[in-house]
This record gives structure tokens, sequence and C-alpha cells, in this order.
């Protein structure tokens, strides 16, 4: 028996329609079947809360009078940079930047206390923040300085815009080598005594909708607290890597670029995260409600912890080198029991997404539909799939300049 | 019982050999978590005592007299839980299980302070500074 969104849609206006989170299918499968599950259900909901390093927020600030263009000028909001190259009172501020005078990785490893992710975080608490600019002035913008407090409140527009979030899949980080590793991945103990991984498993959006049948371009979504949107594939969308028998990629693959507006979200769902030696990032909440059209979609929704493997994956030699080695494939379920076994060594494990926080986004947003003040949205187009040929390609690089060794060498023969 | 303490030595005191008298004139079972001693600074030991072993009152009175302040651990680290998004991250560095996800299906992030021994590991390991330790 099919539905359609229209249909679904109907039963989310009139109260009557059903909703479970990704986790509670599960037992609804294991009680009812399938058939049975795909007849009752009509929503389910899935969740995320994780670091997400392509993440950051477009402002419009207001004009100044006299007016200035911060065009080509420079702009910090709480001494983090914010990039200036638009129109006259536009700026974008990325999750990772970091303060000019922040030591960076000087005394090995930074801590990296405050900076684009956290600016974020602020404004979005309703805090206060100090926003400093100049600018080189031009007869239609004369002026060249600014430095005032400015709030989320007094901004024109404040918006989300995430080029790449809610990878499906991803790495487990592990460290063969004999020294401390700081990454992205956290702290990585030689020898492979800790694994890291970063997933929402049964939870995980893209998971649950592996083949992208109805997440798409225009899809409605919980993002950060508030209501968002997908944009797009996000930018490093792979579709076409190998997959298991239901269709779920066994490593990193399909990403999404998502937008919404920024004043309707809670510093509850964007925080502001700093990764000793790395850097600092933004841990964004992000829920896709699925529709279940048909017995295939309650199929793929039902996918559990068990179901899902990743590649672990060397973070000494392999991941910097760019090397497409993978030491084991392990499961969610066994990641999440805290210890997984690679080449026979039992090694801890320890999350980077918070499938506790997960479980809240996914209930969210159940709450929302239940409520009937949500509704689902049609994809205006699907994302590239398995089939498309969309690839992620690395960078071809062609030297466009003698590199400064080159030169030394060059007056080193000479002499 | 067991309890775990900081001894704070004022720096003329690095010299002297505390420890040595805490066992062997009041009988106490010391065992040493964490020390930070160096010359001319205060001195911080973590230590975790044995209350019913020794005599315990006299040596309390001992480092009193002697000017070493003695304070509970538990005081000095603490879990910011507004702060804590229990992604799991410092569950596999804790050495004692401090940190721990008792249900593997909720995985909330549990800390027991009592089991903390103040050596500062998820410091380093959690990127949403939630865990605070005041032990400089
Ligand atoms: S300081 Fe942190 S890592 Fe060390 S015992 Fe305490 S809670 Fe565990
Ligand atoms: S690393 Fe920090 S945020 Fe994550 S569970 Fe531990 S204390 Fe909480």
């Amino acid at each position: 028996m099919a539905k359609t969104i229209q249909e679904i849609n109907d039963k989310i206006r009139a109260g009557r329609a059903v909703v479970v989170t990704a986790e509670e299918i599960l037992a609804v499968v294991k009680d009812k079947g399938v058939k049975k599950a795909a007849a009752q259900v009509d929503v389910v909901t899935t969740g995320t809360f994780a670091p997400m390093c392509s993440s950051g927020a477009y402002f419009n600030l207001g004009h100044t009078k006299p007016r200035m263009k911060l065009g080509g000028g420079r702009v910090t909001l709480n001494d983090v940079p914010a990039y200036a190259g638009f129109a006259a009172v536009d700026i974008f501020m990325g999750a990772t930047a970091i303060p000019d005078d922040d030591p960076r990785n000087k005394v090995f490893p930074g801590a990296f206390p405050y900076g684009g992710g956290h600016v974020i975080e602020d404004l979005v608490a309703g805090e206060e923040v100090r926003l400093t600019a100049t600018a080189y002035g031009t007869d239609c913008y004369p002026r060249k300085a600014l430095d005032t407090l400015i709030r989320l409140a007094d901004m024109n527009e404040a918006v989300l815009f995430n080029m790449r979030n809610a990878y499906q899949n991803y790495n487990v980080a592990v460290n063969l080598s004999d020294r401390v590793l700081y990454t992205y991945m956290g702290v990585l103990q030689p020898r492979m005594r800790n694994a890291n991984y970063c997933t929402a498993g049964q939870l995980s959006p893209l998971l649950n909708d592996p083949l992208y049948r109805t997440i798409g371009v225009g899809t409605r979504i919980f993002l950060g607290g508030g209501v968002g949107y997908v944009v797009s594939q996000g930018t490093q969308h792979n579709p076409g890597v190998r997959r298991t028998d239901r269709g779920l990629p066994m490593g990193g693959s399909a990403t999404l670029a998502v937008t919404g507006d920024l004043k309707q979200m809670s510093p509850r769902w964007l925080r502001g995260a700093s990764f000793t030696g790395y850097g600092v990032t933004l841990a964004v909440g992000l829920g896709i409600p699925i529709p279940i059209l048909d017995e295939e979609m309650l199929y793929y929704v039902s996918v559990s912890d068990a179901d899902i493997v990743g590649p672990v994956v060397d973070y000494s030699e392999a991941y910097p080198n760019g090397k497409a080695e993978i030491l084991a494939h392990v499961t969610v379920a066994e990641l999440k029991s805290g210890e997984i076994v690679v080449n026979g060594k039992k090694v801890a494990t320890a999350g980077l997404s918070s499938y506790a926080r997960a479980r809240e986004v996914a209930q969210i947003l159940k709450d929302w539909i239940s409520a009937g003040n949500f509704l689902l949205s049609e994809a205006l187009e699907p994302l590239p799939g398995p089939e498309s040929g969309y690839v992620f390609k690395p960078l071809a690089e062609r030297p466009a300049i003698q590199t400064l060794t080159e030169g030394y060498s060059n007056v080193a023969s000479v002499k | 019982m067991q309890k775990k303490v900081v001894l704070n030595f004022p720096p003329h005191l690095i010299d002297q050999p505390i420890t040595y008298r805490l066992i062997k004139d009041f009988g106490l079972v010391v065992n040493i978590l964490r020390a930070r001693i160096s010359p001319r600074e205060w001195g911080r030991m973590v230590v975790e005592l044995a209350e019913d072993g020794g005599r315990w009152q006299d040596a309390m009175d001992f480092l009193a007299d002697t000017g070493v302040e003695v304070e509970p651990l538990a005081r000095e680290v603490l879990r910011h839980e507004e702060r804590c998004i229990h992604c799991t991250a410092c569950v596999s560095p804790c050495p004692t299980k401090a940190l721990d996800v008792p249900d593997r299906q909720t995985m909330t992030v549990v800390f027991d302070r009592e089991r903390c021994i103040a050596c500062e590991l998820c410091l380093k390991v959690c990127p949403y500074q939630a865990m605070e330790i005041l032990f400089e």
C-alpha cells in the first residue's frame, strides 16, 4: 500500500500521522514485520549531533552612517576574522576561523579555545559580540573604521549555511605510530590504543535513506534547533562507493549542503568545539524526517547499528598521505559496545558524534510532526545517486611558478 | 574507606619528607596518584588515603601544624553539565572509569567524581570544555 507525501501531510495536519524515531522503528518492525509496519507508520525521524567543519553563517549587519563598504576590507567578530568579499555589509563566518593572535600549534598541541564555531554559538545564545572592521573608503562608502557591539537580533539576516554536513557514514580513526596524534577525529593514542568514530549509526539521516529516494533538494529538516532545508548534495559528495547488500555505503559517501534561519536556532544545537592540536569547529544538530512511502522505505529505515560497517583507517600514515588503505571494517554496534577488534587486537572506542543527542533530535522532530507543526516536503531534485557517476576527486596539482626551494638551488648552482 | 585528597605544600616544605612521616609516624596507607613539585613553588600532590588505617586525626593535625593544606579532591574536579554533549570522547582515555557509559542503549556519559584522580587526560580530549580541574 503506497502512500504519497501529500497523503502523509494530510494526516499530519489532521493530527493522525503515526511518527516514530529511527530507533523506535526497530522494535515496531521486530514486532509486526516490515509489511504491517509500513502500512501503519507514516514518518520515521532521524537525527545527528556532531562536529561538522564545513559549516558557517552569513550575516547582513545593516548600514552604518556614514556608509562603509566592508567588501575588500577586514572584519572580525570577537577577534575571529570573517570573510568580507561581498557587497557593503554582508559577511560570512566560517566554523574553523580563529583569531589572528591565536598561537595555533606553535606550542604543540594548541588548545584553540575560541573560534568561528564559538562566535556562532555565542550569537545564537543572544550574546553581544564585538564587531570590528576596517575598509579603504570610497566616494559612496566613505567610512573606514568600525568598532561596536552587536547581537543576532540587531542583524538583518543571519543564516546558517553549511556546505558539507551529515556525512553518510565515516572513518573510524586509529593511530599505528609511536606518538600521540591530535586530529579532527580527536586524540589518538599510539600503537592503536584507541579508536574514534563519528556517526549516529541507526539514527543517522542518510543511513536511513541510503539511496536518496526521499532526501533531495528542498527537503525540510531540523537544523540547529530550528527549521532548515537541504540545498543540494554537499561538497565531497561521493555516492559511488562500495555498498552492502542493504545499499549502505561502507565508508564516507553522500553529504548534504543545508541552510536555515539562524535566528530560530538554539545554542543547544549549535556548539563551538575545540579539538586540541587541530582547531575549532561547530557541532551541528540535524534531523531529517523520512516519509514511509512504501515497504521499501520502511525496509531502509529499519537499518540497525549491526548493519552499518565503517572502515578503520590509520591517521598516522594512510589518512594524511591520502592513501586508500583500510585496516578493517567494523560495525557501529561493535563501536558502540566500547571495544572493537582490529588485526586481533582489542581497541577501546570513543565517539565524537553524540548518540544521546541524536536521539533527542529525532524525538524533537517527531514531536513537531506529531503536533502538526512540521510538514514534509517533496524533493525538487534528487541527489546524485550511486549510478550517477558523480565522484569526489583529489586535487591534481600543476605548479604555476617555480617553487622557492628550486629558486634557492639555482642560486647555489650559480655560486 | 578510601579518601582522595589534595595536599598543598608551601615552597619551604618541598625538601621535607612529609609523605614518609605520614606513613612511618602515623601508619597511614598512602597511594600517590599524581604530584607536581618543583623548587621554590607550591607543590601539589593528589593522594588516596585509607581512612581506617593508622592514626588519621593525628596525621591531619601534623599536616595542619606543618603548614600543608588538605582539600578534598572532589571539590577540584567538575563537569559543566550544560556543556557536556555526551559524545563519549572522554570515556576511553579516562583511566578510572570516572567517566563511563553505563547504559549502551542511551549512550549517556556519567561522571562519578569519587572515582576521579584528577589525571587531566579528559581535559585535552573534551572538545566542549566541559571538564574542569582546578589543580593549577
Ligand atoms: S581527570 Fe578526567 S580522565 Fe582523569 S580520572 Fe578524572 S575524569 Fe577521568
Ligand atoms: S568529551 Fe566532553 S562533551 Fe564529550 S562526553 Fe566527555 S565531558 Fe561530555
